[in-house]
């Protein structure tokens, strides 16, 4: 795989710029509820970084509001010159920004390749008249797609199942559909939300692979949320720790591991 | 579900086909030939059975994009239907316009309509936008009984149908659509026979998928840059224009058109069409037609034929024989639906698959 992509690389093309992402003192309020308070982090171009914290310590409306799928009540998100606070949530991946769910959120009725074309959409040009009849340029630009999401399905291994519906998938398999997803977008950042959940020690270890991979041969900034802490100590440049809304730690694998307040917030029990 | 094998595809296109197999090549050369001859072998009154199948089934694939494909429930086909049959036929008889520029036209026009009313499926999901869509039902309804130019006057007195001209196919007095079933025949067939090969290519682009997408799980589609509120509109408008051709057809079809055909009870009838013959799938939708328009004139028949071999009397006949066929019409779509919940579709694709296998089916 690693060997073809010498020779093809689809991600470069069409591909937005690469910028870094700047957390600005956000705060979200759900009714009384402090979800997130005055969290700030910067996230560079090309980095793994990994936001853990106890359940409830508000990791996933964090990746919402860089989402924009929930609005801060305070604090700006910056992508490049872009406030994501103020965009609605269909542009973000037209500024290079995917997202994996932490409950799978795939097209349960449609197959895998039709999942992955979807992550295509915003690409596709034709309009509904050449849709309709459909020959020419219409299967042309479907073919031209069709061709990058295959280069996905590669790298995922998932060419056996294909034309499988996905909802009959296996747990393991729907979250790297879910992944070839968000990557069919050719993001430049990628939001995981506890993307090896409930897997066996053998599909988390593809998973970091993979994670790996696509930062490494594609330049993808990832931000994922993960709760095992030996993969997260692996594969992560930084990490930032959550406890009940509010930013307790961020830094170096190491830095965090060493951290106090991490330790006895968090890691005390799982990790020591 | 089986699968069949022996066939590897050697590029992207062959992949994509619709009809890889030579066998199913063979299937389409018979049903067009079928279809062809057929009206030389019915009788006149079974031609005009065949061609409301073919009008319903033109509306049920336009209400299945809607509401099977994208998931936004209309209780508003009726409305839609009637829009589309006004449409037309008001353009006809007010402004002369040609029956083939007025049908088109419409069609557009209750994609429009239809776009508006669709408009609320951006705050209102499941029932709550179904009642939106019961409101088209009512508006539209009212203004066709109340709006007087829509009333016709048939012989200096006001009736509540509007006439509709003599259309000619081929500019032919032999070929009056408004009652010839058989020219109407061919000419619904080549309308039909287009409008499922576009909805057919329709969802192999990223406008079908779009509206897959919205409805198994619409916060996802909208993060991967599915614009919600366009491709809801869209939805609705594309399914109305269809439902909006059917009502046009509808009108050429007729001498006269009235409210009677456009009620609430058809919006009804639409539904058990689609959910009979499979959501989210344009042969169901032309199944579930065919079910809901047969079914009745069969029954029908079955009474006419007790009542010549005089094993009923005609009085009863008369007063019971219609709730029977109500009756047996409701209990055949339950066992239906008890039978195959996903429909006729799944239904006939069980079968198809148990016979592939025979006899080694399992
Ligand atoms: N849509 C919502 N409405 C109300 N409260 C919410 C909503 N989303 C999250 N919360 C609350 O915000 C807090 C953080 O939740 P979440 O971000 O899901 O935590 P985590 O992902 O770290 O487990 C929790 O108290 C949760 O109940
Ligand atoms: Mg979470």
């Amino acid at each position: 795989m690693a060997f073809l992509s010498r020779f093809d690389r689809p991600y470069e093309a069409q591909r937005p710029p690469v910028h870094p992402l700047i957390i600005d003192k956000i705060s979200l309020n759900f009714g009384g509820v402090r979800a997130l308070n005055e969290i700030s982090l910067r996230v560079d171009p090309g980095q793994i970084f990994a936001i853990i914290g106890p359940n409830g310590a508000g990791k996933t409306s964090l990746l919402n509001c860089i989402n924009a799928l929930y609005r801060p009540q305070m604090g700006h998100i910056m992508y490049g010159d872009v406030d994501l606070v103020k965009v609605p949530p269909h542009r973000l991946p037209r500024l290079g920004v995917a997202r994996a769910f932490q409950n799978i959120e795939l097209f349960s009725h449609m197959s895998v390749l039709d999942n992955l074309m979807l992550g295509r959409h915003i690409y596709m040009k034709k309009n509904l008249l050449q849709a309709l009849f459909y020959w020419g340029a219409g299967q042309r630009e479907e073919i031209e797609h069709r061709r990058f999401v295959e280069y996905v399905i590669d790298l995922l291994e998932i060419q056996s199942i294909r034309k499988a519906t996905v909802g009959s998938l296996a747990y393991g398999l729907q979250k790297r559909v879910e992944l070839g997803r968000a990557l069919s977008l050719n993001p430049t950042l990628i939001l995981l939300d506890e993307p090896m959940a409930g897997m066996n020690t053998e599909e988390k270890e593809d998973m970091a692979r993979y994670i790996l991979d696509i930062r490494e041969e594609w330049g993808i900034t990832v931000v994922l949320i993960e709760h095992d802490m030996g993969v997260v100590m692996d594969i992560s440049d930084q990490i930032a720790v959550l406890e009940f809304g509010r930013l307790i730690a961020v830094g170096k694998p190491e830095e965090v591991r060493s951290n106090p307040e991490v330790i006895r917030a968090y890691l005390g029990q799982e990790y020591s | 579900m089986a699968t069949q094998s022996g066939i590897y595809h050697q590029t992207y296109e062959s992949d994509m086909q619709l009809r890889p197999t030579t066998a199913q090549r063979v299937r389409m050369v018979l049903v067009i030939a079928f279809v062809l001859v057929l009206p030389l072998l019915v009788s006149q009154n079974e031609v005009r059975i065949v061609n409301k199948v073919m009008i319903a089934a033109i509306g049920a694939i336009g209400l299945n994009i809607l509401v099977g494909y994208t998931g936004q429930i209309s209780l508003g086909q009726g409305a839609f239907l009637a829009v589309g049959a006004y449409g037309c036929g008001l353009l006809m008889v007010y402004f002369q316009v040609p029956w083939g520029l007025a049908l088109m036209a419409g069609a557009l026009i209750t994609a429009v309509v239809g776009g508006l009313f669709g408009l609320p499926s951006l705050r209102l999901k499941g029932l709550y936008l179904a009642v939106a869509t019961l409101a088209a039902q009512q508006i539209v309804e009212w203004i066709i009984i109340r709006w007087d130019p829509i009333d016709g006057t048939i012989d200096g007195k006001a009736t509540d149908a509007l006439r509709i001209p003599s259309n000619f196919l081929f500019g032919n007095s032999a070929w009056r659509l408004n009652d010839n079933e058989y020219a109407f025949y061919y000419f619904v067939f080549v309308v039909l026979a287009i409008v499922v090969i576009g909805s057919v290519n329709l969802f192999r682009t990223h406008y079908g998928r779009a509206f897959i997408a919205i409805r198994d799980q619409d916060i996802a589609a909208e993060v991967m840059g599915v614009n919600l509120f366009y491709y809801k509109v869209l939805a609705f408008a594309v399914s109305s224009f269809l439902v909006g051709l059917a009502g046009g057809l509808t009108t050429i079809h007729s001498t006269a058109i009235s409210f009677e055909r456009f009620t609430i009870d058809v919006s009804i009838a639409y539904l058990a069409m689609i959910i009979v013959g499979g959501l989210g799938s344009i042969s169901g939708a032309i199944y579930g037609a065919i079910f809901i328009e047969i079914l009745p004139e069969i029954l029908r028949s079955i009474g006419q034929a007790l009542v010549q071999n005089r094993l009923v009397s005609d009085q009863v006949f008369v007063t019971v024989l219609p709730f029977v066929q109500q009756g047996t019409f409701g209990l055949l779509i339950i066992l239906m639906l008890i039978v195959e919940p996903e429909g006729i579709r799944k239904l006939w694709s069980n079968i198809k698959d148990y016979f592939r296998l025979w006899p080694f089916s399992y």
